[in-house]
């Protein structure tokens, strides 16, 4: 009966890798969310290139003002564009009819985008624009492949192509397997600098799909530490009256 | 002391006060023998607790709206003082129900608390479990995700399959041609509703275990065996009083739980897309069908029996029949299991084997109903699900071959 299930687990093991693979290798987004000058970066480039298509309906200026250390004038001053009210929500004036006809479909929302997504998702996607002369826009995506965006960032990144190789499929036909992309035109900052930039990026949108999260867990050391110290007490009363019965 | 003694003759005139206190705590005996496994009842209770007051907390704030679900989740989340924590530990705590009834379950399985007499009590039992799916089943579509509509979409399709009467009854289900506004509302109302079924179910449970005593990992009736104890000569010997003996215990198992259980809530609420699964970020968007749809992990085994059985005529109405049969077979195992001894301790290869084959199974089947179908996947599901009912069918044959060990008089250490 072992040698049968030694035998099962043998045979089902290489599917569970299977299973795990499959889509694009999507790269280690490494954001810190304690690093706060990070994520103020991250909101000016959301303010700036993100929040006119996409809104962001759930997460409000204030809040975004307290847990970024940032000050009401600061706000206000500088990543306020589309309300006058810091209490407000990040809403957008585009409409949804308005998103359908110009790019196909209404840009998401982007409050929980990256409890959706996966931050390594969002941050590979932000990285992996290139050009495309079949799409409207003229660049397409590795991760979203014929995404409706343009490359909104493409005058950081510049502009990039993607190059393919042949390879042997599952079939036995040639496959076109992504291989690397090549700079085509110069962006105004260097790539480490640019990955920074979807970095920074992807922190805040990480950020603002659970603004609680850094707070959680750091309520979360003391729950633990309280509820080990009440199960330390708790057994130490049952061994005392358990006396009695052994 | 005296004012008190005063106070409860008062209360003891007029309400059998003492008399319940001490029929169910201070003066019921409970086998002195109980282990790691008996301590899934009482949490059971604290996790139904938990629910509902985390439950009522959270109706305060949701809409049970179309257009406002999603949102006021969100509200919650952001802007409610301690939103976020309340709802953690209602999504946490849904999982963490699961995962302690169906250790409860095992338990009963392995020492055979389904025998005679306690067959009422494993009914009552299973009447609970399939409570608490309604209950989970319904409070899934509330988020209004992605998951949360597409996932109550293909269960209530499943209605549908019923030949004749199907397209009918998923109407009457929904309120509505698909998933719509409608079917959130009355989902809504159920899901507050069947709880407190849930706790009057688990009220009725108890007072059949208090009728029948509590069985234990040696599967020995203590109430059958000798008298006396220090604390009354006619109680079982090998009884303790459950309170304070268990009430204590039972503390300090709470304070195991509440760990693992509050390490979930900080540090891990969505565990990895298991316990809030990452489509259901998205809003429930009836145009856009996910790639990938895959109940809560709770409820994958029966999924995964669902797809297992092939749909006959285009009709899927044979995998419905097994997945509810799958459930139901449960409230036939008392009369299954024909083995002179409850105790997996004193039962021999054969059903240990069945027995732990059955539970890795379980597993294996829930890990293939979160998965896509492939033609292997298929076939181990098939496989799977053809063991599930041997498991149960068979009982009658293997349980009487095996060779069971003799039962001691008096429960061991």
């Amino acid at each position: 009966m072992k040698k049968l299930i030694v035998a099962f687990l043998l045979a089902t093991a290489p599917l569970l890798g299977l299973a795990a693979g499959g889509g694009v290798h999507l790269d280690d987004a490494d954001i810190d969310l304690g690093d706060q000058a990070s994520l103020q970066r991250g909101a000016k480039y959301f303010m700036n290139y993100c929040l006119s298509c996409h809104s962001a309906k759930y997460q409000r200026y204030n809040r975004m003002a307290k847990d970024l250390g940032l000050t009401k004038d600061e706000v206000v001053q500088n990543l306020m564009f589309t309300t006058d009210k810091i209490g407000n929500t990040m809403n957008i004036a585009m409409t949804a009819e308005q998103g359908t006809e110009w790019f196909g479909s209404p840009p998401p929302d982007l409050s929980v985008i990256s409890r959706a997504r996966g931050v390594d998702w969002i941050y590979t996607y932000l990285r992996s624009f290139y050009l495309d002369d079949k799409r409207p826009f003229g660049v397409n995506n590795l991760v979203f492949p014929d995404v409706g965006m343009p490359h909104v960032l493409w005058e950081l990144q510049g502009a990039q192509k993607a190059v393919f190789k042949l390879e042997k499929g599952a079939g036995g036909n040639d496959v076109q397997v992504f291989d690397h992309f090549e700079p085509v035109t110069q962006g105004t900052v260097s790539a480490e600098e640019y990955d920074q930039v979807a970095r920074d990026l992807t922190a805040f949108l990480s950020y603002i799909g659970e603004p609680i999260q850094m707070e959680r867990k750091r309520l979360g050391v003391w729950v633990l530490l309280f509820i080990a110290v009440f199960f330390v007490m708790a057994y130490l009363l049952k061994k005392e009256y358990w006396k009695d019965v052994h | 002391m005296s004012m008190m003694k005063n106070f409860m003759g008062w209360i003891d005139d007029r309400y059998p006060m003492t008399k319940v206190w001490n029929e169910h705590l201070a003066e019921y005996y409970a086998p002195k023998n109980f282990n790691f496994w008996y301590f899934m009842g009482s949490l059971a209770m604290l996790v139904l607790v938990i629910q509902i007051l985390t439950g009522v907390w959270l109706a305060m704030s949701y809409k049970p709206d179309a257009e406002l679900a999603f949102g006021s989740v969100e509200y919650i989340m952001r802007d409610v003082d301690w939103g976020w924590l309340i709802r953690y530990m209602h999504s946490t705590g849904a999982s963490a129900f699961f995962i302690v009834i169906y250790l409860h379950m095992f338990r009963g399985l392995m020492y055979g608390s389904y025998r005679k007499p306690r067959e009422l009590l494993w009914i009552i039992g299973v009447i609970i479990y399939l409570a608490m799916m309604a209950t989970a089943f319904f409070g899934y579509l509330l988020p209004w995700g992605q998951m949360s509509y597409w996932g109550a979409q293909v269960i209530v399709n499943l209605f549908s399959a019923v030949p004749v009467i199907g397209p009918d009854l998923g109407v009457w289900v929904r309120g509505d041609y698909v998933i719509s506004d409608a079917t959130l509302n009355r989902f809504f109302a159920l899901h507050f509703l069947v709880p407190f079924v849930l706790a009057a179910l688990v009220f009725i449970h108890i007072i059949a275990l208090h009728k029948v005593g509590s069985n234990n990992p040696d599967g020995i009736e203590i109430k059958k065996g000798p008298k006396g104890n220090r604390w009354d000569d006619k109680a079982p010997a090998d009884g303790i009083p459950f309170h304070p003996y268990y009430s204590v215990k039972d503390i300090a198992g709470v304070a195991g739980f509440l760990f693992l259980f509050a390490a979930a809530v900080f540090f891990a609420p969505e565990m990895g897309g298991y316990f809030i699964e990452h489509p259901n970020f998205e809003p429930a968007n009836p145009l856009k069908t996910p790639e990938h749809i895959a109940p809560v992990w709770y409820f994958t085994p029966f999924y995964a029996i669902l797809r297992a059985v092939p749909s006959i005529a285009g009709s899927a109405f044979p995998g419905v029949v097994a997945m509810f049969a799958s459930i139901l077979i449960m409230f036939f195992l008392p009369w299954l299991d024909r083995s002179p001894v409850k105790s997996i301790r004193y039962k021999g290869t054969l059903y240990k084997v069945m027995l732990w084959l059955f539970a890795i199974n379980f597993i294996i089947l829930g890990y293939l109903g979160t998965q896509p179908t492939t033609d292997l996947y298929k076939l181990m599901a098939q496989i799977g699900t053809i063991y599930y009912f041997a498991f149960f069918l068979l009982m009658p044959i293997y349980s009487k071959m095996d060779k069971t060990k003799p039962v001691p008089e008096r429960v061991t250490e």
